[in-house]
C-alpha cells in the first residue's frame, strides 16, 4: 500500500552550515531495502523542490537501518545569515517523512508493530 | 583489571542546556568524569563580543556557577569534569572559578586546568603573511577577503591538552574550542592508556562523544521514536559505561526519566552526520558505518565494531565574521481570512519599506501556523486557520535601515489589515550576522603553541 514515509521509518535533522543533514531510520530490515531502491537523491531533491537549492547526496548506513541525506543550499545561507525560522534544518526530517511510498501490507503492519502506531480514534460527537 | 569500565557522563549539549542536568548526572549515581560541552559555532563570536565589552568576560559564566554549586559533590566523589566553558577566555574562567571557589569548603583544594592555543585570533595577521591562506573549506576563497570582518578565530583541539591536564591531576579541565566529543573520549584515552595509533579504540571514543555531546538527544529528548512514551520533565542524560577494548554501554540513570533505546541512540548517531564513513577529528577519522548497536532492555545500549583511521595533519579552524545585520518581526492575525489578512500586512509592510528606499540583502515573509517549516510541502494552508502569524525578517549591510525596518511593524496595528495581536514584547531588536567561515590549518602551526595550566583553588 502507499503509506507517507512516517509509518515505515523515523528521522532526525539537523545542519552544517547551509547544508541540512537528514538521517532516515527505517522500523525494520525489510523496510530498510525498499527505502534503499525508492528513496533516492533524486526524489529527495524532487520532494524539497523549492526548499533545496543545491545538489543531494545520500550515504547508506545498512548498520544502522539508515540513510543519511545530504540537502545542499538549503538553509538560506545557514547559521545567523539565515533569515529562516527553521535555519538549522530541524524539521527537514519531519518534512522528508512526508513523502509517499509503495510498501507491502504485512511490512508495514511489521513497522507498526515497532513504531507502535495506531490509527487516531475518531473525536467523539 | 580487564573488566574495568569508565563512566562519562554528559551534562550540558549547549549553552543554554537544562541546568539541573549536570546537576543529576552527580548526584542520582556513579559516574566517573562529568563532560560539559557549552561551544557552537556561533557561541564563539558571541563570547569574543563579551570580552572585547569586559575583558574578565568571553567564557560560559553558567559553567563556574554550576562548579561553585558542585565542587564539594565532585572532589567528594572523585568525579572529574573536563568542558570547553573556557571560550575565547580561558584565563578569566580560572580566575573566576578561584574567586568563587574560596566561599566553597571542598574536602581538599581543586585543581583546575585550563588550555591555552586554540585562539588564534592574535595570531591572524602572522598566520597570512606566513602563507597560510585560511581558505573556506566550501568557497574555496582565501580569508583575506574578509579578513578585515573578521571577528573569531579558533582551532578544534583535540584530546592531546586534555590528557596533559588529566596528566597533572585536574579535577577541572576548561578548553577553549575543544571538539566536543573529545571532551568524553580524551577522559578514556588517559584511563586506559590507548595508543595515539589505536585508531579502532579512538574511534571508538568518538562516537561515545558524538552520542554524549548533545546531552538529552541521546536519552529520549527530541526523539520521534514512542515520544509519547517518553516523560521528560526530569531526564536522565546520556551515561558512557566505556571498556578498555574500546566497546561501551550508553545508559542513564535508573531513578530519572529519558529513555535510552536503539532508536535514541541511532538518532543521535545520524545527527548532523556528513559522509558517514569520513567522521573526521582531530584524533582520528572514525568509520560510522561500522557501528554495532545491540538493545540489551532497561535503557541500555552496547556498542561495538567501531573501526578508525589515521588522524588528519590538519585541525580544522572556525572563523565567524561579521556579515551585516537582521532583524524579524511578527504580528498575529485572526479567523476569518487569517492568512489573507497576514498576506495583506506583508504587501503593506513591503510597500512601506519599498517607498522609504530602504535596502536589503533578503527579505522574508512566513507565515506561522500556514507552511513556516514545511514550505510547499505542507499543501495548500488551511482557509479556516485559527490564526497565523506573520513572520518578516530582513538583513542587510546598513544597519541604520535594518533599524528602520524594525519601527515599521508597530504601525500596521492600527494602520494595516484587522484582527491583529502580538505586538506586546515591542519594536523586535537588530542582531549582527556572524557568518562562519571553516577552514583548515597545518596542526604543528598550533599544536606548538597550546598550554596546559593547573592551578589549586
Amino acid at each position: 500500500m502507499k503509506v507517507p514515509l512516517w509509518r515505515v521509518a523515523f528521522a532526525r535533522s539537523g545542519d552544517k552550515g547551509d547544508t541540512a543533514n537528514i538521517g532516515l531510520i527505517a522500523y525494520t530490515e525489510k523496510v530498510y531495502s525498499i527505502l534503499v531502491e525508492d528513496v533516492t537523491a533524486e526524489r529527495v531533491k524532487e520532494h524539497f523542490k523549492g526548499i533545496c537549492q543545491g545538489s543531494v547526496e545520500r550515504y547508506e548506513l545498512a548498520n544502522l537501518r539508515a540513510l543519511n541525506f545530504l540537502l545542499h543550499e538549503s538553509l538560506g545561507g545557514g547559521g545567523t545569515v539565515s533569515l529562516m525560522l527553521d535555519a538549522q534544518g530541524k524539521t527537514f526530517g519531519v518534512a522528508l517523512l512526508r513523502m509517499e511510498v509503495d510498501v507491502p501490507d504485512d511490512l508495514v503492519l511489521e513497522a507498526d508493530h515497532v513504531s507502535g502506531w495506531k490509527p487516531r480514534a475518531a473525536p467523539e460527537s | 583489571m580487564p573488566d574495568r569500565t569508565v563512566r562519562v557522563g554528559s551534562g550540558q549539549g549547549f549553552w543554554g542546556d537544562w541546568q539541573e542536568a549536570p546537576k543529576l548526572q552527580v548526584r542520582r549515581g556513579p559516574i566517573d568524569y562529568l563532560m560539559l560541552d557549552y561551544l557552537a559555532e556561533i557561541t564563539m563570536s558571541i563570547l569574543q563580543k563579551q570580552r572585547e565589552r569586559d575583558p574578565a568576560f568571553g567564557y560560559a559564566r553558567d559553567f563556574v556557577d554550576l562548579m561553585i554549586d558542585l565542587a564539594p559533590d565532585l572532589i567528594a566523589r572523585g568525579i572529574r569534569v573536563v568542558s570547553n566553558a573556557g571560550g575565547v577566555n580561558p584565563e578569566a574562567c580560572r580566575a573566576a572559578l578561584v574567586e568563587r571557589l574560596r566561599e566553597v569548603e571542598t574536602e581538599r583544594p581543586v585543581r583546575i586546568a585550563i588550555v591555552r592555543g586554540d585562539d588564534l585570533m592574535d595570531r591572524l595577521d602572522e598566520l597570512l603573511a606566513s602563507g597560510h591562506e585560511l581558505c573556506n573549506m566550501e568557497s574555496g576563497e582565501p580569508l583575506r577577503e574578509v579578513r578585515e570582518r573578521v571577528t573569531a578565530a579558533n582551532a578544534y583541539m583535540g584530546a592531546g591538552p586534555i590528557l596533559e591536564a588529566l596528566r597533572q591531576n585536574a579535577d577541572l579541565v576548561v578548553t577553549g574550542r575543544s571538539t566536543d566529543t573529545a571532551l568524553t573520549y580524551a577522559p578514556l584515552i588517559h584511563e586506559f592508556g590507548w595508543a595515539a595509533d589505536g585508531w579502532d579504540h579512538i574511534a571508538s571514543g568518538v562516537v561515545a562523544g558524538h552520542i554524549n555531546e548533545c546531552g538529552a538527544q541521546a536519552s529520549g529528548g527530541n526523539t520521534l521514536f514512542r515520544w509519547r512514551e517518553v516523560d521528560l520533565v526530569e531526564p536522565g542524560y546520556p551515561i558512557i559505561e566505556a571498556s578498555a577494548d574500546g566497546t561501551f554501554v550508553v545508559t542513564k540513570h535508573p531513578s530519572l526519566g529519558g529513555r535510552v533505546n536503539w532508536a535514541s541512540v541511532t538518532e543521535q548517531l545520524v545527527y548532523e552526520m556528513g559522509d558517514p564513513s569520513e567522521y573526521i577529528t582531530p584524533d582520528c577519522v572514525a568509520d560510522f558505518s561500522t557501528i554495532r548497536l545491540e538493545d540489551l532492555g532497561g535503557d541500555r545500549v552496547r556498542v561495538t565494531g567501531v573501526k578508525g583511521r589515521a588522524r588528519p595533519e590538519t585541525l580544522k579552524v572556525s572563523i565567524a565574521y561579521r556579515a551585516g545585520y537582521k532583524a524579524t518581526g511578527t504580528l498575529t492575525y485572526a479567523y476569518p481570512e487569517a492568512n489573507e489578512k497576514a498576506a495583506e500586512a506583508d504587501r503593506v509592510l513591503r510597500g512601506r519599506l519599498d517607498r522609504l528606499g530602504l535596502e536589503f540583502d533578503e527579505i522574508r515573509t512566513e507565515y506561522v501556523g500556514a507552511g513556516a517549516c514545511h514550505g510547499p510541502l505542507a499543501g495548500p494552508p488551511n482557509p479556516d486557520v485559527p490564526e497565523v502569524e506573520l513572520r518578516v525578517s530582513v538583513r542587510g549591510e546598513d544597519r541604520s535601515d535594518v533599524e528602520r525596518f524594525t519601527r515599521e511593524l508597530a504601525p500596521l496595528i492600527l494602520a494595516g489589515p484587522p484582527s491583529v495581536t502580538g505586538f506586546a514584547s515591542g519594536r523586535p531588536r537588530v542582531h549582527d550576522v556572524m557568518a562562519y567561515w571553516p577552514a583548515l590549518i597545518d596542526r604543528t602551526v598550533v599544536e606548538r603553541d597550546v598550554q596546559v595550566e593547573v592551578t589549586e583553588a
